[in-house]
């Protein structure tokens, strides 16, 4: 080897494993951050806080469906199943049983984990579009047997029984808002530390090469269809703990809404929006359509509910038009290619 | 000695079209063996088949005297088979170091040690300068050596390389040749696809000819290259001429 080549490795040795942030992203993050944990102290009203409560936790639901969709490729429509296995476990389990939702959420996790095993492991060895299919009618299939499944309610579903004492045990806040935007901040720091974490572990980049060209992927060693399946499960837990924490705040389980086909293309919207197969595409993708949707609604009345999908429409449009992975993609590849290195 | 890799009766039909037909050959442990043919000769799918991603229609393929036939890619590629594409398949979402540390990862989950494996490996193919670009910026020169590097990073016992000089320019196809002998003197084993005779004739221990996927000559470079059949292939005629 050359001698400019050897000082050219060294050289590359001791660049960071990973590259550091621009100093403006990591202020832009660390106010965000103090915002975050502030918010219920500044903005005291109801809907203000509500409004945060619903954006975080679809920044957690749009985040598993970029697990699976933005990392390893596969594009799930789905998502509602989980969502609605991690709203029943934990009810289930505390108005039949009086388990706390606590225990309600780890079973929630195994549950849709095992789902994900179930419906991932005949459809995810097939390319194309049969993964996307099957999980669409496989969605509707899950929700007509809830609607029809008398055991949990049928159709008019559950209620998570009143409990006034012990609400950190019982995960029910009557009295205000706040213990639950701080749960759900909990969850969405775990759940996108996790992900942070996994992006740059060995499955991480085992995922990312298999949904850029599987066959090369395959010919370096990586079992594909067993790391979709573990991909679809990580997934599948994360959008159970979502629906554990709805379940917890809303209190009445409707089968029809939490198993809706809207859940699962929500997330989807969400994260192509902000960016999928970044970070925090997911968050910022919540951030933007939750406040539109909620809005939309009082500005609309009833009729809101349909114009917020034409809106969601009109700006997924737009970031095809301008850029096709989404508006934090280019940021994100700014910072990996370190073009200021010198 | 058996050899390290050992190829008997390999045959694969798409439809009307038998792209492999009853081929036969053996590679040696530290050998460097070319497989030569004209366009459609069927060079291609027998590395497919080798490698595990086409199912052959009949045949054998023993590596270190293990039956090997028909096993998932992942599974050939654990046990020390590389190779690279003849249509390149670069992760164009990744960049250059992340595309190889993919390939380090064959070995090791520690992300620390994969970086300074993948980065060898670049310096190895001299792409050390796009480190940190994204494999979709490449040109196709290099890509092709990104392809290589990658497959290099997971120290591969037996690499079979698809076309590797073609398109190239000719200084780079000087580099590769080098890049090969290098790879020989460490112990690898190579078979390479190469459409380059010049290229071929000077690395091949021994030379593979196919055409309309048969095996027309297998044997040392000059036995080959005067070998009628084989001329008549190149030609594209049929001579009645010894
Ligand atoms: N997946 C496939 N389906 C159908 N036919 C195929 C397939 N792959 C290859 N073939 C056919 O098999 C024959 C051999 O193709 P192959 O790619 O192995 O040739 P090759 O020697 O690699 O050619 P080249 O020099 O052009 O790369 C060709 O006739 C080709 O059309
Ligand atoms: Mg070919």
């Amino acid at each position: 080897m050359s001698g400019s080549r050897t000082d050219m490795l060294k050289t590359a040795r001791a660049e960071p494993l990973w590259p550091r942030p621009p100093l403006w992203v990591s202020a832009l993050g660390a106010a965000a951050l103090a915002l975050l944990i502030a918010y219920p102290f500044i903005f005291t009203t109801s809907f203000s806080q509500h409004l945060m409560i619903l954006i975080l936790l679809y920044a957690l639901m749009a985040q598993s469906w970029n697990v699976v969709a933005g990392l390893s490729g596969q594009i799930s429509l789905g998502q509602a199943i989980f969502f609605g296995i991690g709203a029943y476990s934990s009810t289930v389990l505390f108005a039949k049983y009086g388990v706390t939702p606590w225990v309600g959420l780890m079973v929630g996790m195994l549950l849709s984990a095992l789902a994900a095993v179930a419906i991932g492991v005949p459809t995810l060895r097939l390319r194309g579009h049969y993964f996307a299919i099957a999980t669409l009618l496989i969605g509707s299939g899950v929700q007509i047997v809830f609607q029809r499944w008398d055991w949990v309610g049928a159709a008019s579903g559950l209620y998570v029984p009143i409990e006034r004492a012990s609400p950190w045990f019982y995960l029910q806040f009557h009295t205000s808002k706040v213990p639950y935007y701080y749960l759900a901040l909990g969850a969405v720091a775990i759940g996108y530390l996790v992900v942070w974490k996994l992006r740059r572990s060995r499955l991480g980049f085992r995922l990312q090469a298999l949904r850029d060209e599987p066959d090369a992927a395959a010919s370096l060693g990586i079992a594909i269809a067993r790391h979709k399946v573990l991909a679809f499960m990580i997934s599948a837990a994360m959008m159970s703990v979502a629906g554990t924490f709805y379940a917890q705040y809303v209190l009445v389980l409707d089968p029809e809404r939490l198993f809706s086909a809207e859940i699962s293309i929500i997330v989807l919207l969400m994260t192509v929006l902000g960016g999928s197969g970044t970070l925090w595409g997911p968050a910022l993708g919540a951030a933007i359509l939750v406040p539109l949707s909620e809005y939309s609604r009082i500005w609309f009345g009833g009729t809101g509910r349909t114009i917020d999908l034409i809106l969601y429409g009109i700006l997924i449009l737009l970031v095809c038009m301008w850029r096709t992975s989404g508006i934090l993609s280019l940021l994100e590849e700014r910072i990996r290619r370190r073009a200021e290195m010198p | 000695m058996s050899p390290l890799l050992d190829v008997s009766g390999l045959t694969k039909r798409y439809g009307g079209v038998t792209a492999n037909a009853d081929i036969v050959f053996d590679v040696n442990e530290g050998e460097i063996v070319g497989i030569i043919g004209p366009n459609g000769a069927g060079k291609s799918t027998l590395f497919d088949l080798i490698t595990g991603f086409q199912q052959p229609d009949g045949g054998r393929v023993l590596l270190d005297g293990h039956d090997i036939t028909g096993l998932r890619p992942d599974r050939i590629s654990r046990l020390g088979v590389a190779r690279t594409f003849q249509k390149l398949k670069p992760f164009i979402d990744l960049t250059v170091t992340e595309n190889v540390i993919v390939g380090a990862l064959a070995h090791t989950s520690d992300m620390k040690t994969a970086r300074d494996r993948a980065l060898e490996s670049l310096a190895f193919v001299d792409l050390l300068e796009k480190r940190n670009n994204f494999a979709r910026e490449l040109s196709t020169g290099q890509r092709k050596r990104l392809e290589l590097a990658r497959a290099l990073a997971m120290s591969p016992r037996l690499i079979l390389m698809d076309e590797v000089t073609g398109g190239v320019d000719q200084r780079s196809i000087v580099g590769l040749i080098a890049l090969v002998l290098e790879l020989k003197q460490r112990g690898v084993t190579v078979v390479m696809i190469e459409h380059n005779m010049q290229v071929i004739m000077r690395l091949a221990d021994r030379i593979l000819a196919l055409h309309a996927g048969r095996p027309i000559a297998f044997g040392a470079p000059e036995q080959v290259r005067s070998e009628p059949a084989v001329v008549d292939a190149y030609l594209g005629t049929v001579t009645d001429a010894a």
